[in-house]
């Protein structure tokens, strides 16, 4: 059996084959569908969605404690909020096999840096496995449970964009029977106090030597012959560039990278004239092969930025002096095109929020989510985004050195104010700091296509689940303050903003129009512009709704007039509420003005 | 239609046109044919009304998921503008077919800074040969849903590979909400009608 399938997808297929009793995460773009994927396709695995990164870790812990084969995953930053209890797991080790997938994002397709997460096995002293397509990280996915259990010690799993979201096709395995294990008491394994973790860290160091041996002998680091005099070294998507443009070198491929298998490298090395290292990124590799003494060159060639291509490795390669010529076509892109940058949705309730922000010219720190579009063009109503959580710290500080007389406003999601918000908006309590908080609540984790979260109500699985009350919360941490309105109506939104600025005291709007594409698209009447009516001003241009566009009509200045597209119009009536001469109306309005 | 053993298809458009829909099915009825195949996109911001393209590559044995510039036997745009600006991704004598949809962004219509060029298909024909362009707006109004022009493309481009047309229907089958998947067989076979060396659609 055969299917066409994503790495993600395969990742879940490989969690399935391994027979692998929980698997926690928060959502995050490039490994949102593992768990999806696991919970439409393979219901029998128990999936969850977790607040946040590290809740979810501490979970997977708990059911790997308890016996069973658990599995953890998350985008590249997520593991920096999961990193506190990843650094010590590595001390505790594992009772069921435990895998924690980071997805990384080079480029930075969708996410605030391209970190490189192959420097966490390094840094916790765990192993690293790195699949190159989707049929290695299905197969990789089933043998590091191994791994783990026979050397006691979480895995970590990494992939990049192109590898979790390129489709191949993978042969699939029967699945296997984990054995279901007993919690066993066991103080000096995990209950990490001084005395206990002293002990712990000195078999983490004997692991790794362990470890060492099975990296020079385990099949994930595999050698190609080709009798070339030229050898590459390399691993994940690196890999399949580098065979696309220079299939005629030697290759050493490395799929379990931490620890490297420095005696094969060593030997790899005598053999060939040139050996050159190709890896996206950092240099991973690298620093250690030549930290062994070896000589290798790598990101002399290769640069550290964004992702690597064919074309880019075959650009290394012939400057390496390893290819005469790039066998490939030389870049020459249309000039001036226009960009077509990511934009809020026709119908988005973000956007009535961010047009009444804009107009009172108030500095905004912001968040991780859609809503940090509303730091693009024509909006321009969002002035920093860090990591999750992070515009309510940030707020706090800024209004404690500037004491504005506008106020500060922290804008952040349903999710991701669950995820990391609550403690910010604690410490602006506490520390009686004048911030006014709007949580935009669209009850889904949008950005990443809509999942379920603890205030909406659905588990992952799609069952009836526990629901937070994020009103209550926000009163429950003290905020005396706590408004709440629909963003689709402008004049209320602006209003309410600039009284809740006013207030000397932390204080919280909540607009609570749910998004616009959830859990169904909300179509309602279409709206239309009236030429006659419409002067050209372009103000609704510049809420920068997709379904607004320049119309063939112009004013006498030849500024043109707008037009409504209305297959994607929702009927939100924001720009018909921003509209100064009334030109935007409801289509059957407009029908029945002509029959009039 | 003769088997060249190495096929290379970029499918470029707007979010929500279906790109990734057609790029499945193009993928998965190569491998239902025997070949091997890898597809390549990216999901995420990019799907908030940016550019979507998706890399299909069928061969014996594929390496990389992504294309390079000049590497696209076929470039299957469904906005004008979007052909014109992967015009490039496509070989020499590769074959580019292009809906004559135009959809203008927010940030052109808002800011001085932008312009749409004109007609963007004309362009695309003076620099390069075998553009198509497909009036695939039009067809999809006749057969009564704007939100074919992903099948109708397909069913052009179809002209150009060699799987038989019943495994295509098979996999748009396999694919397609089964509501409409009629009306998906009709607009494939629109599009099928349409040969690659005849005047424009």
């Amino acid at each position: 059996m055969k299917e066409l399938l994503s790495g993600n997808e395969a990742i879940a297929r490989g969690i399935y084959e391994a027979d692998v009793k929980l698997a926690s995460a928060y959502p995050g773009t490039p490994s949102t569908e593992i768990l999806e994927t696991l919970a439409y396709r393979f219901p029998s695995v128990y999936s969850q969605w977790s607040p946040n990164e590290k809740v979810a870790y501490e979970v997977a812990i708990g059911a790997s404690m308890g016996g069973a084969r658990a599995l953890v995953a998350m985008k590249h930053v997520g593991l920096n909020v999961a990193a506190d209890p990843f650094m010590t797991h590595s001390y505790t080790g594992v009772n069921g096999g435990f895998v924690v997938v980071s997805a990384d994002d080079p480029a930075m397709h969708s996410s605030q840096n391209e970190q490189d997460n192959r420097f966490y096995a390094r840094f916790a002293n765990v192993p690293l496995l790195e699949p190159s397509d989707s049929q290695e990280a299905k197969d990789m996915v089933v043998s590091a449970y191994g791994i783990s259990e026979v050397f006691d010690t979480p895995v970590l799993l990494r992939t990049t964009t192109r590898v979790s979201h390129s489709k191949g096709i993978v042969e699939y395995a029967e699945k296997t029977e984990a054995p279901h294990k007993q919690f066993v008491k066991d103080a000096s394994k995990y209950v990490m106090v001084p005395s206990n973790a002293r002990g712990r860290h000195q078999i983490v160091e004997e692991r790794l030597e362990k470890l060492k041996q099975f990296s020079e002998e385990t099949p994930f680091n595999f050698i190609e012959e080709n009798g070339s005099k030229v050898g590459i070294i390399t691993g994940s998507i690196a890999y399949q560039y580098a065979k696309e443009v220079a299939p005629q070198f030697d290759y050493l491929k490395l799929g379990f990278s931490y620890p490297l298998p420095i005696k094969k490298i060593g030997e790899f090395i005598k053999n060939h004239d040139k050996v050159l290292v190709v890896e996206e990124l950092e240099p991973f590799y690298e620093d250690q092969i030549k930290a062994a003494g070896l000589k290798v060159e790598g990101k002399k060639y290769f640069s550290h930025l964004g992702e690597l291509s064919p074309y880019r490795v075959a650009v290394g390669f012939k400057e390496a002096g390893v290819l005469n010529e790039i066998p490939l076509a030389v870049i020459s892109p249309e000039e001036n095109m226009f960009p077509r940058p990511p934009v809020l949705c026709p119908g988005c309730p973000h956007r009535g929020a961010f047009m009444a922000l804009k107009k009172l010219k108030v500095n905004v720190t912001g968040d991780i989510g859609c809503y940090t579009l509303g730091a693009l063009e024509p909006l321009n109503a969002l002035d920093s985004c860090i990591c999750m959580g992070a515009s309510i710290g940030n707020a706090i500080g800024m209004e404690r050195v500037q004491h504005s007389d506008k106020g500060t406003v922290a804008v952040i999601g349903d999710s991701t104010f669950l995820h990391s918000g609550i403690t910010g908006l604690m410490d602006a309590v506490y520390n009686k700091t004048n911030v006014t908080v709007m949580i935009l609540d669209n009850s889904a984790t949008a950005m990443t296509g809509g999942q379920q979260h603890p205030a909406t109500g659905l588990t992952l699985m799609g069952k009836e689940a526990g629901k937070v009350d994020i009103p209550t919360v926000v009163k429950a941490l003290g905020v005396k303050s706590v408004r709440i309105l629909d963003d689709y109506d402008y004049e209320a939104t602006l209003k309410t903003i600039k009284e809740e600025l006013e207030r000397p005291e932390p204080s919280v709007i909540i607009a609570n129009r749910p998004c616009v594409l959830m859990p169904k698209r909300i179509m309602d009447e279409s709206y239309v512009v009236d030429e006659e009516l419409c002067t050209a001003c372009s103000a609704c241009f510049r809420i920068s709704c997709p379904a607004i566009s320049a119309s063939e009509e112009t004013n006498k200045h030849g500024h043109p007039k707008a037009v409504i597209d209305e297959t994607l119009c929702t009927g939100c009536s924001l720009c018909a509420q921003i509209c100064p001469t009334e030109a935007i109306i409801l289509k059957s309005h407009f029908v029945k003005v002509e029959e009039v | 239609m003769k088997d060249n053993n190495n096929y290379g298809i970029l499918i470029v458009g707007v979010g929500g046109q279906g790109v990734l829909l057609a790029s499945e099915i193009i993928s998965e009825t190569a491998m239902k044919y025997g070949y091997d195949v890898k597809k390549s996109e990216v999901h995420g911001m990019s799907q908030r009304g940016g550019i979507v393209s998706s890399h299909v590559k069928i061969a014996p044995k594929v390496y990389s998921p992504t294309l390079s510039y000049g590497q696209a036997d076929i470039l299957m745009a469904f906005e004008q503008a979007e052909g014109l600006r992967f015009l490039d991704w496509r070989k020499k004598d590769g074959v580019a077919i292009v809906s004559t949809t135009e959809m203008i962004p927010a940030i052109v219509t808002s800011s001085k800074k932008f312009i749409y060029p004109e007609k963007p298909i004309d362009i695309m024909k003076k620099k390069a040969q075998n553009v198509i362009a497909v009036n695939a707006d039009t067809i999809a109004a006749e057969l009564g849903n704007p939100r074919l022009i992903n099948t109708i493309l397909m069913g052009v481009a179809s002209n150009c590979l060699p799987f038989e047309k019943k495994l295509w229907m098979e996999v748009i089958k396999k694919r397609v909400k089964a509501k409409f998947v009629d009306i998906n067989m009709e607009a494939f076979d629109r599009g099928l009608k349409i040969r690659l060396n005849s005047v424009e659609a």
